[in-house]
C-alpha cells in the first residue's frame, strides 16, 4: 500500500532558495529513497512561510513540526530521528527570544500567533507548481461558482460590499474601480492588469504571493475579467523576480491546459487569457500610467490623470489595474462571502494586510494581520520586540512615500486612515523598525537617495527639487547644516509635493516632513551643536581613549584597521582623528572600557 | 490533467484531490485528532509492523473514519510485545497496545478508536515515566 503518511514541506521561496533549500529538497528525496520511504513520505516544495530570516524552513505534517535554519547536512538527522523514529530534533526548533524555550509548532510561536492569513492563505501550505493542490484548497471554485450563478454586476456588488481596498498603496475601493472599468465599452478590447512591479524597497509580499500561490492571481484576474467585461489579462512583473515569473508562467500554462483559462471557461461563454510583461525594475514603473507606457514599449514615465486607465489604458483601451495582494484577496471573498471579509479588520479598512517587517526587531519577515492590529502588537508581539534589548525609537511605514511614527503612536490600530492621520501611510506594507542607535536625518536621507535615484526626471520639482533636498540632508548629517537649511527643507518639500506630476514626486518629501515634525530636536542637534544624538553620523562622532583608564594593553591598536592608534606596551594609547575611519572596532575590543564614542 | 468542462467536474476533481493536502490540513489541529504511531524498529518490522500499519490504515479507511493520522516511530522498547501501537485519543494520554496483529487490528479500531473503551493487551505505560 502506498498511502502517504507524512509530508515534508521545504520552503522554495526566494529567501530560502538562496540559502540552499534546493539542496535540502534533493537530500530529502535521496534519503527517503534510500530508506524506501519515498512512497510514504511526500516531499513538497512550498512557497514562503514568511519567516525567511530563520530560513530555510522545513515543516513536517501531520505533527506540524517547524524546523528553522535547516542546512543540507541536517537532512539525514531529520529523516533518521523524526521520520523514522518519530522523535523531534530539538536543536533545529525555533527558540523563543523571550523565554529561550524551544517551540516545535508554528501555532505556538509568537511570530504566528496574532497573524491571520487571507492573502497568504496558501503560501507555505501548497506546492505552487501543482494545480491539483490549489484545487484541493478550493481553488477555482470561486471562479466556477461565479460563472455559473452570477452576473458581472453581482460580482462587482459583492466586491463593493466586502469593502476591499487596493493594497498597492492608495487604498482605493476595489469594487468601485471595477465598476468604473465595467462602464466603458469593450468593443475594441479591455484589459485586466496586475501590478507586480513591487518597487518599494524592502517589500516582498507580492513576490511571495506569486511564488507561493500563483493560481490565486490567475483566478482573481479571471474573476475581474468577467466582472468588467475583459477577455485579456496582463501581469506586469519585474524581471528581477525570476522565481515568481517561473511559477506564474507555470500556473498560467497549467490553468490553460486544464481549461481554466482560454476559451469558454468551465463550459461558460466567458473566455479569458493572461500574458506576462516584464519590467526592468524601476520604482516609477509601478505607477499605473507609467506601467502602462512601459508595457506599450514607451519610456516608463507617468502622465497626468484623468484620463484614468479605466477609460484610456493599455493601447488606449479601458484597463483595470490592481495590485497582486489586492487580487489575492478576491477568491477568498467569494469563497467565504463579503460579510465574512468585512467582519475582519476595521470598519473603513476591512480585511488583513501583509507587512514586510524589517529593521531592529527580533523576528523579521512577512506578517499578515487583521487591519486594526496595533503597531505595538506587530512590533513587540509578532516581531518579538527590539533586537539586543535596545529601546524602540520609531517605525517607518509606507516606504519612501511614508513617514515615521514614534512611541506615542504605538497603540494606533493600523489601517489606511489611522496611519494617514498619524502622519504616515500604509503604502504597500513596508515596515522598518528603528532603535535608539538610528539617526532620523540619516533615515530621511536614505529614502531621499532612493527617490532621487528613481525619479523619471520628467518634471522639474521632482528631478531638481528632490536632489536639492538630498544635498541639504547630506550637509546636515555632516554637521554643516544651518537653521536656515531646516526652513528650506520644509518649504521646498511643500512645493515639490504640490507641483509634481505623479505620486513619486508628490510623496518623496514625506520622510523628511515626518522626521522634521517628530524629531525636530535631533535635526537641531546636528545643525546647532554639530552632534548626532544617536551616534550614527560618522562625520559627527569621534572615538577617544580616556588616559586614566587606558592600561596600554595594545589590543585596540592591533584591532584598528586604519592604523590610527599609536602607543607602545604599558603606555597610554592615542587615536589619530585624521586617520580614524570610525568603525568602532577599538571600542568593542578594549577590556577596560577606556574608549568611548563622543 | 484533462480539461475541466464544468463546475461539477471541478468539484469532483476537488474531492479527489482533497487527500493531497489533507495531512497538512489535519496537522493544523493535530490535538483534535486520533494519533496512531506504529513502532517500526527492526524487531517491529520483523514481527510484522508493516502489515499492522497497513491493516490499521485499511480498517480506518474502510470505516470512513477521517480523524486519524498515522505515523511510524522507532523502537518503543517493548520488543517482547511487537508489533506495538501507540494511540492518542484527543485530549487523552497515549495508550500503548502490544501484539497488534490479525483480529486485534479491527478490534482496536472498533473498540478503542471508535468507542473509546480499552481493549486487552494494553502495555502498562512504562513509557510515561520515561518522559516525566
Ligand atoms: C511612484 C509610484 C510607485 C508605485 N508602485 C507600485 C507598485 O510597485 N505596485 C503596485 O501595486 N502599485 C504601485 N503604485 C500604485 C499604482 O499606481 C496603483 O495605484 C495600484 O497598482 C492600483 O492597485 P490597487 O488599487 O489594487 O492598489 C505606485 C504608485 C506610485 C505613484
Ligand atoms: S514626479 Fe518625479 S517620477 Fe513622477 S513624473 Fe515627475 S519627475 Fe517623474
Ligand atoms: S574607530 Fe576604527 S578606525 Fe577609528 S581608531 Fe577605532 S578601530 Fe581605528
Ligand atoms: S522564503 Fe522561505 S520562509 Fe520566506
Ligand atoms: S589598549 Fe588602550 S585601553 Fe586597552
Amino acid at each position: 500500500m502506498t498511502d502517504v503518511k507524512m509530508h515534508v514541506l521545504v520552503c522554495g521561496g526566494t529567501g530560502c532558495m538562496s540559502s540552499k533549500s534546493q539542496e535540502i529538497i534533493d537530500n530529502f528525496r535521496r534519503c527517503l529513497e534510500e530508506r524506501r520511504m519515498d512512497q510514504e513520505v511526500k516531499v513538497i516544495v512550498s512557497g514562503c512561510f514568511g519567516f525567511c530570516e530563520k530560513g530555510p524552513i522545513v515543516k513536517i505534517a501531520p505533527d506540524n513540526t517547524f524546523y528553522v535554519q535547516v542546512t543540507p547536512e541536517d537532512v539525514e538527522e531529520i529523516v533518521e530521528e523524526h521520520i523514522v523514529k518519530g522523535r523531534k530534533v530539538p536543536r533545529l526548533l525555533y527558540v523563543d527570544p523571550k523565554t529561550s524555550e524551544h517551540i516545535s509548532d508554528s501555532k505556538h510561536m509568537d511570530f504566528y500567533k496574532k497573524q491571520m492569513r487571507v492573502a497568504l492563505r496558501n503560501c507555505g501550505f501548497i506546492d505552487p507548481e501543482n494545480i491539483d493542490e490549489y484545487i484541493a484548497r478550493d481553488g477555482y471554485m470561486a471562479l466556477g461558482t461565479i460563472l455559473e450563478t452570477m452576473t458581472p454586476a453581482e460580482v462587482i456588488d459583492k466586491v463593493k460590499s466586502s469593502g476591499l481596498r487596493g493594497r498597492g498603496g492608495g487604498g482605493f475601493p476595489t469594487g468601485l474601480k471595477w465598476e468604473f472599468a465595467s462602464r466603458y465599452s469593450s468593443e475594441q478590447g479591455k484589459y485586466v492588469i496586475c501590478n507586480a512591479d513591487e518597487g518599494d524597497p524592502g517589500a516582498f509580499m507580492d513576490r511571495s504571493i506569486l511564488e507561493g500561490d500563483p493560481h490565486s492571481i490567475v483566478e482573481a484576474m479571471s474573476i475581474c475579467g468577467y466582472a468588467i467585461g475583459a477577455d485579456k489579462g496582463l501581469v506586469y512583473i519585474r524581471a528581477e523576480y525570476p522565481l515568481a515569473v517561473k511559477r506564474l508562467r507555470g500556473a498560467i500554462e497549467s490553468a490553460r491546459s486544464t481549461g481554466l483559462l482560454g476559451k469558454d471557461i468551465l463550459g461558460s461563454e466567458f473566455s479569458f487569457d493572461i500574458d506576462i510583461r516584464y519590467g526592468a525594475g524601476a520604482f516609477v514603473c509601478g505607477e499605473e500610467t507609467a506601467l502602462i507606457h512601459s508595457m506599450e514599449g514607451e519610456r516608463g514615465e507617468p502622465t497626468s490623470k484623468p484620463p484614468f486607465p479605466a477609460e484610456k489604458g493599455f493601447w488606449g483601451k479601458p484597463s483595470n489595474v490592481n495590485n497582486v495582494e489586492t487580487f489575492a484577496n478576491v477568491p477568498a471573498i467569494f469563497l467565504k462571502g463579503p460579510d465574512w471579509f468585512s467582519s475582519i479588520g476595521t470598519e473603513k479598512s476591512p480585511g488583513t494586510k501583509v507587512f514586510a517587517l524589517a529593521g531592529k526587531v527580533n523576528n523579521v519577515g512577512l506578517v499578515e494581520v487583521p487591519m486594526g492590529t496595533t503597531l505595538r502588537e506587530v512590533i513587540f508581539d509578532i516581531g518579538g520586540g527590539i533586537r539586543g534589548g535596545k529601546r524602540f525609537k520609531a517605525v517607518q511605514t509606507g516606504g519612501p512615500s511614508g513617514g515615521c511614527l514614534t512611541e506615542k503612536d504605538l497603540d494606533t490600530p493600523i489601517d489606511f486612515d489611522n496611519l494617514l492621520a498619524a502622519g504616515s501611510m500604509m503604502g504597500s506594507g513596508g515596515m522598518i523598525v528603528m532603535d535608539e542607535t538610528d539617526c532620523m536625518p540619516a533615515v530621511a536621507k536614505f529614502y531621499l537617495e532612493f527617490t532621487v535615484e528613481e525619479s523619471c526626471g520628467k518634471c522639474t520639482p521632482c528631478r531638481v527639487g528632490n536632489k536639492r533636498l538630498l544635498e541639504i540632508l547630506e550637509k546636515i548629517t555632516e554637521g554643516k547644516g544651518t537653521m536656515e537649511d531646516l526652513k528650506i527643507l520644509k518649504d521646498l518639500s511643500g512645493v515639490i509635493k504640490d507641483t509634481s506630476l505623479c505620486g513619486l514626486g508628490q510623496t518623496a518629501p514625506n520622510p523628511i516632513l515626518s522626521t522634521l515634525d517628530k524629531f525636530w530636536d535631533e535635526y537641531v542637534a546636528h545643525v546647532e551643536e554639530h552632534r548626532c544624538p544617536s551616534g550614527k553620523c560618522r562625520k559627527l562622532i569621534s572615538y577617544r581613549i580616556d588616559p586614566d583608564l587606558c592600561r596600554g594593553c595594545t589590543m585596540c591598536a592591533r584591532k584598528c584597521p586604519a592604523d590610527a592608534i599609536s602607543g607602545s606596551v604599558k603606555e597610554i594609547h592615542v587615536i589619530d582623528q585624521d586617520k580614524c575611519v570610525k568603525c568602532g572596532a577599538c571600542m568593542d575590543t578594549c577590556k577596560f572600557g577606556a574608549i568611548s564614542k563622543i | 490533467m484533462s480539461t475541466i468542462k464544468s463546475l461539477d467536474e471541478l468539484k469532483k476533481i476537488r474531492a479527489q484531490m482533497k487527500s493531497a493536502t489533507e495531512l497538512r490540513e489535519k496537522g493544523q489541529d493535530i490535538e483534535k485528532l486520533v494519533q496512531v504511531k506504529v513502532s517500526m524498529g527492526t524487531c517491529g518490522i520483523v514481527a510484522g509492523a508493516r502489515e499492522t500499519l497497513d491493516g490499521l490504515m485499511e480498517e480506518v479507511k474502510s470505516r470512513g473514519i477521517d480523524n486519524v493520522v498515522f505515523t511510524q516511530t522507532g523502537c518503543m522498547g517493548y520488543c517482547h510485545s511487537e508489533p506495538t501501537v501507540e494511540i492518542t485519543l484527543p485530549g487523552q494520554d497515549p495508550v500503548v497496545f502490544g501484539d497488534v496483529s490479525g483480529n486485534r487490528i479491527s478490534e482496536i479500531v472498533e473498540r478503542y478508536i471508535v468507542e473509546g473503551e480499552l481493549v486487552d493487551g494494553v502495555i502498562p505505560v512504562a513509557y510515561k515515566t520515561i518522559h516525566e
